[in-house]
């Protein structure tokens, strides 16, 4: 099917068949990136600008490879080197480098809301590389490609997301995302670092580690960020580990073939234990590569629908 | 001089008055209502004017206000702030302390008074600040904020955290016969949030505030003003459950009052789901089944008073990141249609409804406004309650555009506003 789209701003709005082209045509960009020459014509002359105003090594580094590799012509601009510092907003920095006409901007935020609000005031696409609390939807769709590589499937699976899910933009996207494409979520967590009314979310939810494990087909574990305990939402990282830590232990009862994801970047021996990250169960590295494929077909797929449009 | 307002339907909240008559003004001051059609014959000297098929009713009261004067006048003004007023039907705003500098001293509370008389459209009753600097320490001096014009002091904006300060002020405030306006909102339960903490708030990623953080502050409030008799009102009430306990604490003969705003029984937290800034005010938007506990209770009776929470801000606070956008929407232009919904959802009758944005604020606060009675100050709103338009902000007074009603085809306006007898709104 065409994709249609301007931008890629999240998981909860897209259409099963749009996810479909997505992973399908990753699937096909993934040869370029075991090539020796790993680079293709196909966005000669386009303009891919990185606005990261978060930190962002893997997603920058896997968008900008995505862009060089289809020969893209991509700008990077970050917090520390934009004239945010002399005091501009961020929406006049995008108005200017709008002047200059790129053809997307990829934009990582802490604020939630920030590439909706950009994407209505500019012509270029963009694409959301995770705002605030909200939505990552490429992180999703490159965990639903290996999910698929690895199952053959993502229908009829039960994924298990473990952790800060409150704070989680990966576990929002990966909510909406897999549950479209007819898996089951389950999501567990201490009480204080689940979100509010998730009831109302395509979601089950559990309190406890012990009785959802056995259940899972995959384990999505998500970083803590270790500051949640100076909030008191934790007492202590020691208790968290114990109780939804992933280790070997727990890991005992789950299925003999789970996959064990992790977005990264990793706290080993907090939220997952180091035997567990790189056992023979870990698709984490996986997941980093099929990141440069789902990007590349993100790019492909948003310029391509500028061409069919002039 | 001598005005006569002919034919309309007078209705008056205070004596639950509801009939076609004539309204004769003389110097200012309501000087006969005639129910005899015509039977007044007007002399040379008499202004006579139509208003069959219209309402006669009280000038709107808005006793919750920001005029953003002094300090902040790049929002608004005191000129333009009660030309809004004015042009949205509305004869007297308290207006809120949070200016630069804090009203928490008599020479700005008086600065605000003397600007009101020499420039305002319509009466400024300044509510003056609690405590010092609006810093929730010590109190602020309320014997010569009462002198210098005050009828009320309140925090609006921020709490009083501090609880055995909060008794103080409900105490000291009965000395002078002032009102206590409590902005009620539990600061460890709200921080870092941006809208309702519900499903939408998890939907879209946006840190939440509980319905619980301003219901548990009422809770608070409430027992103090039981503790001391002090005269308490409670802003911009959101919340079922803040509703409840209002309820509950005025059937055990609380001395407690409060207000709703407009937006609380009309948009839903739905609403920010594109992130818009318009709609980021404090406290939240609320659910739908918050507005609908809203809407009992200005049918029972718990709600006393709707106010429009006018909060003017410029492009500059608002159009940016939600997380950092400013609070608050504008509402004194916008107001009028959005109560007189009210009425045709059948959530009261008109003088019911009328009674919460005339009578019933006048009161509170000790004003006279609010009455048609004989004598009465000519504080006059005159209703065309079926002309129907669309929300325009561009049309407006205010110097704000922060209006969540943009757009929306609405029923009522206010074609006539008389304050003192003298017509005010429309502008000549």
């Amino acid at each position: 099917m065409a994709f249609s789209r301007k931008d890629l701003l999240g998981m909860r709005d897209l259409e099963v068949d749009e996810i479909e082209t997505i992973l399908d045509t990753a699937e096909s960009l993934k040869e370029i990136n075991t090539r020796s020459i790993k680079k293709v014509p196909t966005l000669r002359g386009k303009t891919v600008v990185h606005l990261f105003y978060e930190p962002s090594t893997r997603t920058r580094t896997s968008f900008d490879i995505a862009a060089k590799r289809l020969s893209a012509d991509t700008y990077s601009i970050s917090t520390s080197t934009s004239s945010m510092v002399k005091g501009e907003t961020f929406l006049d920095t995008v108005k200017n480098l709008e002047a200059m006409q790129p053809d997307v901007f990829i934009i990582r935020h802490s604020a939630s809301g920030t590439p909706h609000r950009i994407a209505q005031r500019t012509k270029a696409s963009v694409i959301n590389a995770g705002d605030g609390m909200h939505e990552h939807p490429s992180q999703a769709l490159l965990d639903m490609l290996t999910i698929r590589q690895h199952k053959g499937r993502l229908d009829g699976l039960t994924v298990l997301i473990v952790g800060d899910i409150a704070h989680s933009r990966v576990a929002r996207s990966n909510i909406w995302g897999l549950t479209k494409m007819g898996a089951r979520v389950v999501v567990c967590g201490p009480p204080t670092l689940l979100p509010s009314h998730l009831e109302h979310l395509p979601v089950t939810v559990s309190l406890r580690l012990e009785p959802v494990i056995p259940e899972a087909d995959v384990i999505m574990v998500l970083r803590l960020q270790k500051e949640r305990q100076g909030q008191g939402l934790l007492p202590s990282l020691r208790e968290y580990a114990a109780y939804y830590g992933i280790d070997s232990k727990k890991l005992a009862h789950a299925k003999p073939d789970v996959l064990i994801m992790h977005p990264g970047p990793m706290n080993r021996g907090v939220e997952i234990s180091p035997e567990v990250a790189d056992g023979p169960h870990a698709v984490i590295l996986d997941q980093v590569s099929n990141g440069v494929a789902v990007r590349m077909a993100l790019l492909y797929l948003l310029v391509q629908r500028d061409e069919s449009a002039d | 001089m001598e005005i006569v307002l002919r034919g309309g339907r007078i209705l008056d909240p205070q004596r639950r008055i509801d009939r076609i008559g004539d309204l004769i003004i003389r110097n200012g001051v309501i000087h006969e209502l005639v129910w005899e059609p015509h039977a007044v014959s007007p002399s040379s000297q008499t202004r006579v004017i139509d208003v069959t098929g219209k309402w006669v009713v009280p000038a709107w009261v808005d006793m919750h206000v920001h005029l953003r004067e002094p300090g902040e006048e790049y929002k608004e003004t005191i000129m333009t702030g009660t030309a809004a007023a004015v042009a949205g039907g509305f004869g007297a705003v308290a207006c809120m302390p949070n200016t630069k500098p804090v009203n928490d001293c008599a020479a700005v509370t008086s600065f605000i008074t003397r600007r009101a008389f020499e420039q305002g459209h319509c009466h400024v009753y300044p509510v003056a600040a609690i405590s010092k600097g609006l810093k929730g320490e010590e109190l602020a001096e309320f014997g010569e904020l009462r002198e210098a014009g005050a009828v009320a002091v309140s925090d609006d904006g921020r709490p009083v955290m501090n609880a055995a300060l909060m008794r103080r002020a409900l105490e000291y405030a009965k000395a002078f016969d002032l009102l206590v306006i409590t902005h009620a909102e539990e600061t460890a339960l709200s921080q870092g949030g941006h809208m309702h903490e519900g499903v939408m708030s998890t939907r879209l990623g946006l840190q939440g505030i509980p319905a619980a953080a301003e219901a548990v502050m009422i809770a608070r409030d409430v027992l103090l003003a039981e503790l001391t008799g002090g005269r308490l009102h409670v802003a911009h009430v959101s919340t079922e459950a803040s509703v409840w306990i209002l309820r509950e604490a005025k059937r055990r003969g609380i001395p407690v009052t409060c207000e709703t705003a407009p937006h609380y029984f009309t948009l839903t937290d739905e609403f920010v789901e594109g992130f818009d800034t318009v709609y980021k005010v404090n406290p939240p938007l609320r659910t739908r089944r918050d507005v609908e506990a809203i809407k009992e209770a200005l049918a029972d009776g718990t709600i006393d008073v709707i106010a429009t929470d006018h909060a003017p801000h410029s492009l500059l606070e608002k159009d940016t990141e939600f997380q950092d956008a400013a609070n608050g929407m504008i509402g004194l232009e916008s107001a009028l249609p959005l109560v007189l919904n009210l009425i045709e959802e059948g959530v009261g009758d008109p003088l019911d409804i009328l009674a919460k944005v005339t009578w019933n604020p006048s009161k509170i606060l000790g004003i006279p406004f609010g009455s048609l009675r004989k004598g009465a100050p000519a504080h006059i709103t005159i209703i065309d309650p079926n002309a129907e338009h669309v929300i325009d902000p561009e049309t407006f007074q205010s110097k704000g555009r922060n209006c969540p009603f943009r757009g929306w085809s609405v029923k009522g306006r206010a074609v006539m506003t008389l304050v003192n007898g003298l017509v005010r709104y429309p502008f000549p």
